[in-house]
Parts: structure tokens; C-alpha cells; sequence
């Protein structure tokens, strides 16, 4: 029988939880990288046995750890991340320029056809790639190099490229997204970049054709429609058709269209889930209630989904990297949050479970279908 | 031979239990020893000092016969009790935050 594993980065370390196609009894294995901030985990799609970890810590900086067997055993490989010739500057949260810095990976992201190749997104805003399995990184230096990168200022959480999603029809076009700089493509395989953040309207930014300084906390796409994504800005859930060239605000209904998380189903490509927070400056769900918000529609209608989630007294948040979906024949969708709990539905979100309740705060979840 | 103790986490990279013991060739600088202990244990580089600049994380501190040597230059020789192995050389992840 198939099953699932779910790669789980925390504050405090990593945690792998792993169950058979019944998605009912999970086993636990962790903290690996015990102490350490794990941002982000991902598995190739081509050998899944090999998993990438992006381990960091403010005193010691950064490690990349590689597993070859599934998360038993780890082995640390290249951390060394220079940005390509003088970086720079960008702006800093008060106007003036300051110089990039590298201090973290945010986010990993291996090749659909190559374990050995991993692109990396990191802070300050750069994407980095290595093609002999993690040993050696090289800046793709056309996005940080990008005309309006002197203009890119940081979110609250740093200038961070936290999202990239790979075209599976054309390995050569590759979609990110920055905070607070936006969204950009590269159609050449990452030697050069366009921003996409037409139709985005953001609170501060007067131009409704502001090339870039949008907060975009996430993007997603269902694998067989690469020209659709789905985004969840700061405030705003929206949607592309044209690949990023327009955008249309699709929030409908929703309590609030602000939030972090969001992913579309494995086989639904117009069923999308969001996790709506209350405001920028409360991040928490609305009225204490823990609720995903389900479209069928690609947005617009979207219908709360909250059995076996609590429904009083809850103020986590679920952070953008936290919320990810595996491939069984009845989807399942799992999300982590900053309460420590790892939340899976078995039934693409008609009900919920948690497989743990008291990890560290939950930085990312990524799921892992098994053969 | 120079004695160095590293914090936990550098301990648990380095796959360590104990003090690591460094044989450093010439003159025992504070530079000399970090290439000494980065040569030995390359899973260190960039953890206790920058890759390419080579300047101390700002979170690590270095301690030698209770003296900060944090922010002396690599060029500085370590004391005597250090050199005959009397004293270890400390690395030390600064106490900030939880």
C-alpha cells in the first residue's frame, strides 16, 4: 500500500511523520537538527528517499542537510551561499539603501526531473542553485540583479524569497515570490526575471501599476495548469490565468482575505484552501475559530471547513510554507501552526485530525506520497 | 597540541563528544587555530566565522585563561597556557535569546 510522509520544519528542529494510504495511525520520528530553526524540508519527485533541510540558526548561521534514506539519517552538505559579484543594495525599511546580506534559506525547492538539482530561495531576496546535490551553490543573479531591486523593501519578516514553483511542462519557466517585492517569472531558466504583479493592489502603494513592492506571502499551482496560480497576498487572495501577466481578485466571501497559507488540490485543479487570518496586526483566525476555507470554484465561493478543528479560544497562526497537500487518490491536506499542531485531513478537508499537537512552532509542512 | 571546546551544536556538526584536540602548525594565532579547526572539521566552515570575510559570527565569542578574545585580530597569538595545553581555547555561542 502506498503512504505519506510529511516533512515537518519547526523552530526547534524537524520532525518526519509517516503512515500508510489510511492516513489513520502516524508514526513520529524527531527532533532531528534538535535546537535548530528547520525553515523548510522538501523531497525530490524523482527519488524519494532523497530530502533536502534548510537548518539555520542565529548564532551559527546556515547548514543544508541531505538524507539519502527518507529523513533516517542526515548528512550536512554545502552551506556556503555568496551572492554573484558586489550585491548591493536594496531598500531598507525606512528608505535608505542597505546592503544585502545573506541570512537564511528560506525555502527549498528540488528539480521535477533531477534529485541532484535544488533551487534555493533565500534572505535576502536571492535564488541560488545547486546541481550535485546541495555540495555547491551559485546565485542566478538575473532576479536579484533586476532593474527594480534597489526599490524591493523588506517584509516584517525579512526580504525573503519564500515561494518558487517549478512549470512542469517547461522546466525552463520557474515562479517566485518575494516579500515585499512580489511575484516574478523567469522564462530561461533563471537567467532572467520579469516581475508579475499586474491587477495587485496593495494598501501604501498608490500606482495600481507598481511593478513591484507587493507582499505576496504565497503562491500555489495545480501541477496539469501552470499558467494558473493562486496567491495569497498580505491582504487579498488572487488568481492569474495568463501565467502572472494579470491577476483578478477572487477572495469572495471569505471572513477576511488576509492569511499566510494556501495550496490547491492534487487532482482538483480548480479547488483551492486557504487558512484566512484576522488582520496584519492580529494574526490569528477571526472570533478564536481555526478554519480552512475550501473553493471548488477557483475562488470567489469558498465554504469554511472546520470539523475536528477547534472552533473556541484558538489564536495560532499558520505560517505560508505551513500548508501543503499529498497526492493519494482521496487528497489529503495537512497544515502546521505556530501552536506546535500538525493538522491532516484524509477527505481534501471535510475533516480534520491532529497527528501532533505539541510540536515547536510549525515553520513548514511539506507531504511526501510514498510507493 | 591545542585543546578547543565548541559549543553543543558545533559539537553535534563536527560529530564530537569532548574537547577537540588541534595540531597547529607555526605560530598559534587566533586565525591559526579557526583554519586548524575548519581544516579538520570542514562542516564548520561559515558556522563560526564568515566564509569569504572570515569575520566572527556575531553570536560566537572566542575565550582563552579567562580573557575575551572576541574581537582581536586573526594575528594574535594565544597565551601561553593555551599553547602548552594547560588552558583550552574556548568557542563560545553567545547567551541571547532562547
Amino acid at each position: 500500500m502506498s503512504g505519506v510522509r510529511v516533512l515537518v520544519g519547526t523552530r526547534k528542529g524537524a520532525f518526519v511523520l509517516t503512515s500508510d494510504g489510511t492516513r489513520k495511525q502516524w508514526n513520529v520520528s524527531g527532533p532531528h537538527f534538535a535546537g535548530w530553526e528547520i525553515y523548510h524540508l522538501k523531497g525530490s519527485p524523482v527519488n524519494q528517499d532523497r530530502i533536502y533541510a534548510s537548518q539555520s540558526s542565529g548564532w551559527f548561521g546556515q547548514m543544508i542537510q541531505r538524507s539519502n534514506d527518507g529523513g533516517k539519517t542526515w548528512e550536512p552538505v554545502g552551506n556556503k551561499f555568496v551572492y554573484d559579484g558586489t550585491p548591493g543594495t536594496h531598500q531598507w525599511y525606512d528608505g535608505t539603501p542597505h546592503p544585502w546580506e545573506f541570512a537564511r534559506v528560506w525555502h527549498l525547492e528540488p528539480s521535477l526531473t533531477d534529485p541532484e538539482t535544488v533551487y534555493a530561495g533565500v534572505q535576502d531576496a536571492a535564488m541560488f542553485r545547486t546541481t550535485d546535490g546541495g555540495q555547491n551553490w551559485s546565485e542566478l543573479a538575473g532576479l536579484r540583479t533586476h532593474p527594480s531591486g534597489p526599490k524591493w523593501q523588506p517584509g516584517a519578516g525579512g526580504l525573503c524569497l519564500h515561494t518558487i514553483l517549478i512549470d512542469p511542462s517547461n522546466p525552463n519557466r520557474i515562479f517566485i515570490a518575494i516579500s515585499a517585492a512580489g511575484a516574478f517569472r523567469t522564462d530561461d531558466g533563471g537567467k532572467s526575471w520579469k516581475p508579475i504583479n499586474r491587477g495587485l493592489k496593495s494598501e501604501g502603494i498608490p500606482s495600481p501599476n507598481a511593478e513591484v513592492g507587493h507582499c505576496v506571502h504565497r503562491i500555489a499551482m495545480h501541477r496539469s495548469r501552470p499558467n494558473t496560480l493562486f496567491m495569497q497576498k498580505h491582504w487579498d487572495v488572487m488568481r492569474t490565468d495568463d501565467a502572472g501577466e494579470s491577476w483578478t481578485e477572487v477572495s469572495g466571501n471569505l471572513p477576511t482575505d488576509f492569511g499566510f497559507a494556501m495550496d490547491v488540490h492534487a487532482h482538483e485543479p480548480e479547488t483551492v484552501y486557504v487558512v484566512p487570518i484576522k488582520s496584519d496586526s492580529e494574526h490569528f483566525p477571526p472570533d478564536g475559530q481555526l478554519r480552512v476555507f475550501r473553493s471548488r470554484t477557483g475562488g470567489n465561493e469558498w465554504e469554511p471547513l472546520t470539523k475536528g478543528l477547534p472552533q473556541r479560544d484558538c489564536y495560532v497562526n499558520v505560517l505560508r510554507d505551513a500548508m501543503t497537500v499529498d497526492a493519494l487518490d482521496t487528497c489529503g491536506v495537512y497544515f502546521g501552526t505556530t501552536g506546535g499542531q500538525v493538522y491532516a485531513s484524509a477527505d481534501a478537508g471535510d475533516t480534520w485530525t491532529a497527528i501532533v499537537r505539541d510540536l515547536p512552532p510549525v515553520l513548514s509542512v511539506e507531504a511526501q506520497t510514498l510507493k | 597540541m591545542i585543546r578547543v571546546q565548541l559549543p553543543a551544536h558545533l559539537r553535534t556538526l563536527a560529530r564530537v563528544n569532548d574537547e577537540v584536540l588541534l595540531d597547529v602548525r607555526g605560530e598559534v594565532t587566533l586565525g591559526a587555530v579557526l583554519d586548524a579547526l575548519e581544516d579538520r572539521y570542514p562542516v564548520l566552515r561559515g558556522t563560526i566565522r564568515d566564509h569569504v570575510t572570515h569575520r566572527r559570527r556575531p553570536f560566537v565569542r572566542f575565550f582563552a585563561c579567562e580573557q575575551d578574545l572576541s574581537h582581536d585580530p586573526p594575528q594574535t597569538p594565544l597565551p601561553p597556557e593555551v599553547i602548552a595545553a594547560t588552558e583550552p581555547f574556548l568557542v563560545i555561542g553567545a547567551m541571547a535569546g532562547g
